[in-house]
């Protein structure tokens, strides 16, 4: 197994374990779905396919005003405040991984000399909320174009520093505003909003925006998610 | 022209009770696991208690609703296209104002006339009325469902936020619908076999 494989084995191994209080409802047992679970399966495979024929790589997410900026921002994670993982940006490196010419690992300083860009956009949660935030960085596509990403394959995979992991469409990750986000709220991300670096992506419900990332790997082989693994919808498109 | 012997037809057509049933297993689905889904962000200070809503949790919420949806919409499609084809559609037809105010009247002394397969002036309201809020629950919900990519839909009710409301107010007039129906077939319990057996009038 690659690095990537043992680790997706444990966090889907750790995914069940998280899930196993949940005795009585739907996807209760990710390991051993029932017919019910099979289904919802089913139709979610089916949602993802429909959700990809929906996207539009030329729709843009709607943006704001500054002054229409959610203050204070709303932290979210699938821990408290307190539990977050502090990333030291100095000795931080992004590994890249799967079908990608030069895998070198990249520094902050590094990232930070490729163009940058600014969006004010909305972050919608799979809850129902939403707040709406300045971020800045590169352009996803932009990146994956300059390390000599293969962008035939169907899918960018991201790790993180909280072992956080999720999986997006590369059409997606190829939309124009899809950042990989070293600042927010113009000053660089703290580590309660994803520093170093973390994915922005407007087009995606806000789970779909792993923070802190630490590997990024483009592949054909499904790489699921925190949340996808425990039954939340993959594609989760805007 | 002599007459020949009285030709007896269904009531309600079988395509008719089909998609009745079909309609009414996606709406308790589609509201069970919608309570579920505004349970995770309420809008107002309350919550639906857990034995009244399907999923359990949001991921299993949000895969039921978004399940049968399909059944909902395509369900409701094949109910246009069967309308009006048949010609089912006129039997909502011709509603006027002082119709509905004589019906109401008459129905709220408990005076009113049912007859099967015939419907006032109050349940052609009534039905219009579920319809109309059918369609805004499902324009309303793909405003939310996709803000970007349908972003017309969500324009069209005042943005994302807004359509959340709309979408939460279309499902409460269906609730109230549903008491009504509900309500009124208990009162009047013959009209309940013909919706699933066809039932028999003389034409």
């Amino acid at each position: 197994m690659t690095p990537i494989d043992r680790r997706t084995f444990l966090m889907r191994a750790l995914a069940l374990g998280a899930a196993a209080p949940l005795a009585g409802c739907n996807y209760e047992d990710p390991a051993h779905p029932d017919l019910a679970d099979r289904f919802l399966h089913m139709m979610s495979a089916w949602n993802d396919r429909v959700q990809a024929a929906l996207f539009n790589p030329h729709t843009l997410a709607p943006t704001f005003r500054p002054d229409q900026i959610t203050r204070p921002p709303r932290f979210n994670a699938y821990y408290s405040i307190s539990d977050v993982v502090v990333v030291d940006p100095a000795t931080w490196r992004l590994e890249l991984g799967g079908q990608i010419r030069d895998k070198s690992p990249w520094t902050l300083a590094a990232l930070n000399r490729l163009p940058q860009t600014h969006q004010i956009t909305r972050l919608v949660c799979v809850e129902g909320w939403r707040v709406i935030g300045q971020w800045g960085g590169v352009p996803l596509g932009e990146f994956l174009r300059h390390v000599g990403a293969d962008t035939n394959c169907r899918y960018v995979a991201f790790r993180c520093a909280d072992q956080y992991y999720s999986s997006i469409d590369m059409a997606s990750a190829l939309h124009p505003q899809t950042l990989l986000a070293t600042s927010f709220l113009g000053a660089p991300l703290t580590p309660a909003f994803g520093a170093p670096v973390r994915l922005r992506i407007p087009t995606k419900l806000g789970f779909k925006n792993p923070k802190s990332l630490v590997q990024l790997a483009v592949t054909n082989v499904y790489p699921g998610g925190y949340w996808e693994d425990q039954g939340y919808n993959w594609f989760s498109g805007s | 022209m002599q007459r020949s012997a009285p030709k007896r037809r269904a009531i309600h057509p079988w395509p008719l009770r089909l998609m009745h049933w079909l309609n009414a297993l996606a709406i308790i689905m589609m509201i069970g696991s919608g309570w579920q889904i505004y349970d995770a962000s309420p809008l107002f200070g309350f919550t639906f208690p857990p034995r009244v809503t399907i999923g359990g949790w949001l991921a299993a919420a949000i895969a039921w609703h978004f399940a049968f949806m399909w059944l909902l919409v395509s369900n409701g499609l094949l109910y246009v296209i069967w309308t009006l084809a048949s010609g089912h559609y006129r039997k909502f037809l011709p509603l006027s104002p002082s119709s509905v105010v004589r019906d109401l009247r008459a129905a709220l002394r408990f005076n009113l006339k049912h007859d099967l397969g015939i419907y006032n002036a109050v349940q052609k309201l009534l039905y219009l009325g579920v319809m109309f809020a059918g369609l805004v629950a499902v324009l309303s919900g793909l405003a939310i469902w996709k803000p970007v990519q349908l972003w017309f839909f969500c324009d069209l009710f005042g943005g994302y936020v807004t359509s959340r409301y709309v979408h939460f107010f279309a499902m409460t007039a269906i609730c109230a619908f549903l008491a009504i129906h509900l309500m009124l077939v208990a009162l009047v319990p013959k009209v309940l076999p013909p919706m699933i057996t066809g039932g028999r009038q003389e034409t």
